[in-house]
This record gives C-alpha cells, structure tokens and sequence, in this order.
C-alpha cells in the first residue's frame, strides 16, 4: 500500500503492507515546491508515480520515479508547455490521471489555467486538448481563489472514450469521443454567487468522483451544494441530507459498494474549517439519502482543521482503507471504511493532495531499505472527546 | 570580454553544473543573450521565462546591479563584458 501526500512543501510517500498497521514514511522529495497532482501508474508492469511539483520561481512540472522515489526523473524541457499560440502559461498542474487499463499509454493531466494534456506514449510527450482548449464556454470559465484550475479528469472504465472533468469555476464537461468534443453537464448544480443561481455553465464544482464498479454514478461536492448523478452527469440530484453542512472540497467513494461515499463537510465559504470545531467525516451507504457521522479517533474539540479538494482518498483492500489530509499538516487514516481513524502523521506542510495506491510491494520494499530519508513510524492515537 | 551569466544554484544542474557561463557572441540585448542561453542549455529556459517568453513573476534578471524591470525588460541592452545575473527573487510562504 502506497500513500502519496502532496503538500505545499514537497511530496511525502507513506508505505504499508496489506495490514495498513505500520506505515514507514520517506520525504519531502522536491522539498519546497508544492505538489498539488500525484499518481500512480501501475498498467503494463510500470510502477511509475507521478508528481507534479510547483515551484514559486521555476514553474511547474511533471517528474516521475520507477523505483518507488528512489531517483526521481526531471526532465531537461518540461513535459507539459502551453503552444505559444494558445497565448497561455503553466500556472500549476491539479490532476494526473492514467488511462483506462486496456490503453496503458494514454495519460491525462488537468492544469491551470483549466486545460487538459494527453499523452498517448506513456508519459513521454504531451499535448493539450484542442476539443476543450477550444470550447466556446472556456472563454467566460473565470478563477476561484484557487486559479482557474481544471482539478479532475475522470476516465471511464467501461466505455472507451468517455472523460469527464471538472473545472472551478466552470462546471463539469464530458466527453464521449476521447476528447474531440465536450458538452457541459451542470444540470442541477447551484452557483449562488451568481445572478443565476442554474446556469449552463460556471459552477464551481470542487470535486467529483465516479465509482469505478458502476461509472455511470458520481457524486459532486460543490461550492456549496452535494450532489449525485446516476447518468453520468446528465443530471444531479441534490443529496444534502443530514449534513451540517453543504460546503466542502473533498470526496471519495467505496471501491465495491456504489452507494458508499465519504465526504468531510466544512462550516462555509467563509469560514473554511470543519462545523461545531469538530473534525468528522460524514459517510453514505445508501447513495445520499442519509449521511452519517464518524468521528472515533479524530478530534471533537478545538478542532479548526480543512481538507481540501484531493486531500481524501480511498484504497481497494477489504476492509477498504480511508486516508485525508488537512490543512493543518496532519494525515489520518482508517483501516475499516471509516469506523475509526488513527493519526498517520502529525506536522506535515499543508497537505493538498492524498492518493492511496496498491503498489509492487517487493520494489517497495527495496526502495526502503535504501533511502536515506525512510523511517518507520507507528500510527499515533488521538482519543475521541 | 564576453557576456557572462551568473546561473543560480538550482539550475545549476541544467547548465553543466556551472555557475558562470560566458556566450561567444555579441548579444545586444537580454533578450538576445538569453536566446543564446537557451540553445545552449535549453532546460534552464522554461525555468527563466514562461511560454510566452515573460520573465516569471519571482525571478529576477540584473544587468550589472540593474534589475531590468527597472529598465527595458528584455530590451535592455548590455554591453561587452557585462554580467548578467539571474536570481529568484525573495518569496516564498
């Protein structure tokens, strides 16, 4: 089991076996840039992680590792450039998305401004989205206090060339012709900052997830508003139920179980921590129509803490494995879907991306035993109130 | 005497290691030595200046002690011998 962090001050890579007991920690790699986009290409044998780290000064870029962080790669002329003619600049890069299975070479990156790059060589060139970069809406999508930042590139696993991406503020397009075309799909999805609180298009959407079993299903946590869509995006219905509230960034969804979802709701927009100073995760079983909330482990008092829009991920073991990262530093993770939470890591930078992979674990072992930078850690307890 | 460039340290490894280089041409303005900068060692390029060719916003570019935002940006000219030095500004957080 693999853990990748992305803070604002590098990368952190957590490895575990099946277990999930014991977690031994290396990092930063790229210390001092943050790292908004991870992944982990496991298709065709790779065991390739992705990073994209940002730095103030020389931009942003895509690196990538084959040994578990090891060596990483930096390449000499950034993989990922705007055309000159687009009339664009790499602000930041938000999302590293592998292909389907059965296309292991194809890639997605989501970027700010919001725009998509493909490779279709496994990583080795890279090239904007024309369908998209070209859209008619793309002109008036204007930026959140993130950026105009386009966070989330869904692949479709059953129907080859369906994408779906999600862009603040902007909405949720889709495309079902491997990325020729895109028609927005925002119907349902409020944005009261604006006069027309059911636009076409311009949404602030902070998240989406599909769920890999049924990809017709998604859930959307908006600014301001939880939705799900049973059509893949046609429409959404609005699943705020028993929550205390509707504003968040972060979701995830149960590897098997398509009416599973975890979401941490947050006070509002303008006061950005968790409600009531009490850090919970809020959990579906029944596709939203009730939330519950879970909160053994974690912090019931003093609690001013803010998981941001990829800051929770879901692993595929049985029972299945929960992770989130706030914005205080601290990384916590439950090994029973959610039930209870340890402390993985406390006085982390600011974490802003969370991606929870099943990995090599012979290379993984490897990697470890020679990193200067690994050491083990236990889980660290923190008593409910 | 030719143009000289001072290269920061974390783009050291993208120049030869090198912290001084010298072009063997006659540049006329930055621009012009930067241009020569990136045939040479194009993968300091894309950490100088964006894909439009704008010096990023926290790098800073001195001709002598000049910074050229102060001066012509690009345009600026520079002279035989001349030293242009190429520092991240102060920022972070």
């Amino acid at each position: 089991m693999l853990l990748l962090v992305g803070t604002m001050k590098g990368l952190f890579l957590l490895k575990s076996g099946p277990g999930r007991k014991r977690w031994e920690a290396s990092g930063p790699v790229f210390p001092g840039a943050s790292v908004y986009a991870a992944g982990y290409d496991g298709r065709a044998g790779r065991h390739r992680i992705w990073a994209a780290p940002a730095s103030m000064h020389w931009g942003a870029e895509l690196c990538w590792t084959d040994d578990f962080g090891g060596r990483w790669e930096r390449p000499e002329v950034p993989l990922i450039r705007f055309p000159a003619e687009s009339g664009a600049s790499l602000a930041n890069i938000w999302q590293i998305s592998p292909g389907r299975e059965d296309d292991p070479k194809t890639l997605y990156c989501g970027v700010q401004p919001s725009a998509i790059f493909e490779s279709h060589d496994a990583g080795k060139t890279w090239s904007l989205n024309e369908g998209l970069w070209n859209h008619p809406h793309r002109a008036k999508w204007a930026p959140g206090n993130g950026g105009l930042c386009l966070h989330t590139v869904l692949v479709d696993p059953s129907r080859p060339g369906r994408l779906t991406i999600a862009t603040s503020t902007g909405g949720v397009y889709r495309s079902d012709d491997g990325g020729e075309s895109w028609q927005v799909k925002n119907r349902g999805v409020r944005a009261e900052f604006l006069p027309d609180p059911q636009p076409e298009f311009g949404q602030c959407v902070h998240k989406i997830a599909q769920h890999p079993a049924r990809p017709g299903r998604l859930f959307l946590q908006n600014h301001w508003g939880l939705y799900r869509s049973d059509d893949a995006g046609d429409s959404w219905q609005d699943i705020a139920n028993g929550v205390p509230s509707d504003f968040g960034f972060c979701l995830g969804v149960h590897p098997r179980e398509p009416d599973t979802a975890f979401i941490v709701p947050l006070h509002s927009d303008g006061f950005r921590c968790v409600p009531d100073e009490k850090l919970r995760v809020y959990r579906t079983r029944d596709a939203g129509d009730s939330w519950e909330p879970l909160s053994r482990g974690l912090p019931q008092k003093e609690a001013f803490e803010t998981v941001l829009r990829d800051g929770m991920a879901v692993d595929d073991l049985e029972p299945a494995g929960v992770y989130f990262g706030t914005r205080s530093g601290k990384l916590y993770g439950s090994r029973d879907e959610g039930r209870s939470w340890e402390l993985l890591r406390d006085g982390l930078p600011p974490i802003v991306c969370v991606k929870a992979c099943l990995a090599g674990n012979l290379a993984a072992k490897r990697q470890t035993k020679t990193s200067p930078r690994a050491k083990r850690i236990g889980p660290r307890r923190r008593k409910a109130a | 005497m030719p143009v000289r460039f001072l290269i920061p340290g974390p783009l050291q490894p993208f120049a030869a290691g090198r912290r001084h280089l010298a072009l063997e041409g006659s540049p006329a303005t930055v621009g012009e030595a930067l241009a020569q900068l990136w045939v040479l060692h194009p993968g300091i390029r894309d950490r100088i200046v964006t894909e439009q060719g704008e010096v990023r916003p926290h790098i800073n570019v001195f001709v002598g002690e000049e910074n050229i935002r102060d001066a012509r940006g690009l345009a600026t000219e520079v002279s035989e011998g001349c030293e242009i030095a190429i520092l991240p500004a102060v920022s972070g957080g």
